[in-house]
């Protein structure tokens, strides 16, 4: 049997969800004390998250086309995420600190990176790409899970450095550790939880369950739903819809307020979907169907926010002209950006192999220059 | 300049106490470190006086340990992680050569990683399966990781502290079996060229032997042992398998014109390989003969009753040295 076409979501995982919004952006009531945390938000802060949600898509719709011109080795899309990354983004205080994946460009973005550096490691010019004090904001890990437990230990060191629970809400801070589905399989992300339990550590595992880890569908990860796992390390765990902003929001706030005021570690479950490919390389109608993704296509994100725009008069054509305006500019920087992004000397891969002088690495650098330099006197 | 004689393992646990009185952004990490003293007592008496915030007794969790040290690192700190057992180090083998050998170059240099990963290695104690390994070529290999083994109880001493003090992260081997060794430590010396360099441990003139950690007791005796016949060796302790010091070994070398390379891990893509090329190709009109090596064997490490057989011994190493200087 075709198990694609017997495709049926599934009303009991959605039951358990956090939702502030439906997909037809009418608000709910399920939820008080959820919507308690983001009644503050004004017509220009949902505005500002639906900017930035359709920034987000564009930047996807950009990269990939630099890909497809061959300008980028690989990208992977962030479609369909724009919501639970935007939402928790919004969340965060200056202060705290995210430890992304590598899908994580919403949060980026929100965190000041400039989205061209992002692309820098797609364009094989670069391993990591931006300043990660400046923006709070750690470099993509590519090793599925690993950063789990450095967002740990770095939680771990802000409890050190007594940034927990002084009740000065510019000081307290929290630490985010982003991760997907197919991460929680990882002996890593189990051990975080552990370390983070034990140690009351001020940190928020945000896991983005898109539905897919490459081909593999939840199911073949785990036979609970993902948010469960938190609980087992008796560890505080919610499942929200992340392709609701306002509720991926008011959960993340609720998260990052219980570590920062010294309530220890929360897991988030963001109930999302992988709109796109994994990366440019994948292909995705080998092992999913039409109808899974008419589904979620219906459930969109950035939709969702738009009609409750609407119906909260918060929309008018001046603000979506705008809007495709920032959408515009950015692609011309991006492009423009990308294009100019030179190969590094040859000779800079051996500038940071250590941060000490390294007797192997210096004489290495030397036959190398040496090699070189060969050529230019041959050419004589 | 006034020394104390202690063991080796004494002069590891002053340089953990020195360096967590010197600089506050120390800890310590690990399994059964703390009222324990770790199964070799190695941190003995340092929870009691630097605290559990200071020094952890960490969930048994290899890969937690160090990641989460990674994580403490970017944060500012200098995590010193105890690995219990050599052949334990293996589930943090993806985070050592991943992450913790890598962030660095990732970030362009703007990150550093003084974390120090401190492994008890080698064997000849008889123990069980998985407590007698010798896995230091497989950290060698990995760039962005330095790799050191000391030998003596000062050494022990002084590149602990240097260790420590490193930016870089060092993977830091204890010879167990001479854990009790005892050696006259001067407590106030530094000297950050120690993970730099090699020693000459014994001056001589036939034939260079070359050795670290553990294996420098039996060479130094096999050293002894041949000059009771006449022969005079010179032995090398390398106290760095990354980076090595090729100059030291060459320097000797091209006097005495014959190398033999001692260590108790495999020959076989060991350390001793590149030691043997490093030679060959720097030394090739100075040798009188083929570098040799005197290691463990390509299988497993064995059961205890037996383990000597798969050690370097004075008389293999004397087996060797005698087919060196009839070549």
């Amino acid at each position: 049997m075709d198990q694609h076409s017997a495709f049926e979501p599934d009303a009991a995982e959605e039951d358990d969800l956090v939702r502030l919004v439906t997909r037809d952006g009418a608000r709910t009531d399920t939820h008080p004390e959820y919507a308690a945390r983001v009644a503050h938000l004004d017509t220009d802060a949902l505005r500002d998250m639906y900017k930035d949600m359709s920034l987000v898509r564009r930047f996807d719709v950009e990269a990939t086309s630099l890909q497809r011109q061959g300008e980028l080795g690989l990208y992977p899309q962030s479609l369909g995420q724009e919501g639970v990354q935007i939402g928790a983004a919004h969340a965060l205080a200056t202060q705290d600190y995210v430890f992304p994946s590598y899908r994580e460009h919403g949060i980026a973005h929100v965190r000041g990176v400039r989205m061209s550096n992002l692309l820098r490691q797609f364009r094989g010019i670069d391993h990591g790409g931006w300043d990660v004090q400046e923006h709070n904001f750690h470099l993509y890990t590519l090793v599925i899970g690993s950063h789990a437990l450095h967002a740990t230990g770095y939680a771990m060191g802000v409890q050190r450095d007594g940034l927990v629970g002084t009740g000065d809400s510019t000081r307290d801070t929290a630490v985010v550790a982003c991760f997907g589905d197919g991460a929680t399989s990882q002996g890593d992300i189990n051990e975080a939880l552990v370390f983070a339990a034990v140690n009351n550590a001020p940190v928020v595992f945000l896991c983005q369950n898109n539905q897919w880890a490459i081909s593999e569908p939840t199911a073949r990860q785990t036979r609970v739903p993902l948010y469960q796992r938190g609980l087992g390390f008796g560890i505080p765990s919610v499942r929200v819809d992340g392709n609701d902003a306002l509720a991926s929001h008011a959960v993340m706030s609720e998260a990052l307020e219980r570590a920062r005021s010294g309530g220890g570690p929360t897991f988030v479950e963001a109930y999302t979907y992988r709109m796109g490919a994994h990366t440019t390389s994948d292909d995705p109608t080998r092992y999913r169907s039409r109808a899974q993704e008419d589904y979620w296509r219906e459930r969109d994100p950035i939709d969702r926010v738009r009609l409750l725009l609407e119906r909260e008069g918060g929309w008018d054509d001046a603000f979506a002209a705008a809007v495709t305006a920032a959408g515009d500019e950015l692609g011309e920087t991006l492009r423009a950006d990308v294009r100019a992004m030179e190969a590094p000397a040859p000779e800079s891969m051996f500038d940071h192999a250590y941060a000490s002088e390294n007797a192997v690495v210096t004489a290495e650098r030397e036959w190398h220059a040496q090699y070189e330099a060969s050529f230019e006197e041959a050419a004589r | 300049m006034s020394t104390t004689r202690m063991t080796l393992g004494k002069a590891v646990n002053e340089a953990l106490r020195a360096s967590l009185e010197t600089d506050p952004q120390v800890m310590l990490m690990g399994e059964d470190i703390g009222a324990l003293g770790g199964v070799f007592r190695v941190t003995d008496g340092l929870q009691k006086d630097f605290g559990e915030t200071r020094v952890v007794d960490s969930p048994l969790a290899e890969s937690g340990i160090v990641g989460t040290a990674i994580g403490l690192a970017m944060r500012g700190y200098r995590p010193v992680c105890e690995i219990q057992f050599d052949g334990f180090v293996f589930p943090a083998y993806d985070q050592i050569t991943t992450q913790l050998a890598k962030i660095h170059n990732r970030s362009a240099g703007r990150i550093t990683m003084p974390v120090v990963i401190r492994i008890p290695f080698g064997g000849g104690i008889g123990a069980i399966e998985h407590h007698s390994e010798s896995p230091e070529a497989l950290f060698a290999h990995t760039a962005g990781l330095r790799v050191v083994s000391p030998s003596t109880p000062q050494d022990a001493y002084t590149m602990m502290r240097e260790a420590i003090a490193s930016p870089d992260p060092v993977l830091f081997f204890e010879p167990k079996a001479r854990y009790w060794d005892k050696g006259e430590v001067d407590l106030s010396l530094t000297d950050a060229a120690m993970l730099d360099s090699a020693r000459v441990a014994r001056s001589g003139t036939d034939a260079t032997l070359v050795t670290y950690g553990p294996a420098t007791h039996v060479t130094l005796k096999a050293a002894e042992a041949a000059a009771a016949e006449g022969r005079n060796l010179e032995v090398v302790d390398l106290r760095t398998v990354s980076p090595l010091d090729v100059r030291t070994v060459v320097e000797s070398v091209r006097r005495t014109g014959r190398c033999v390379v001692v260590h108790e891990a495999s020959s076989y893509f060991g350390a001793g390989a590149e030691v043997a090329a490093q030679v060959s190709e720097q030394c090739f009109y100075h040798l009188e003969a083929p570098v040799l090596r005197v290691a463990g064997f390509h299988t497993p490490y064995p059961v205890a009753k037996i383990e000597h057989d798969h050690l370097p011994s004075v008389d293999r190493i004397l087996d060797a040295v005698e087919r060196t200087l009839a070549f």
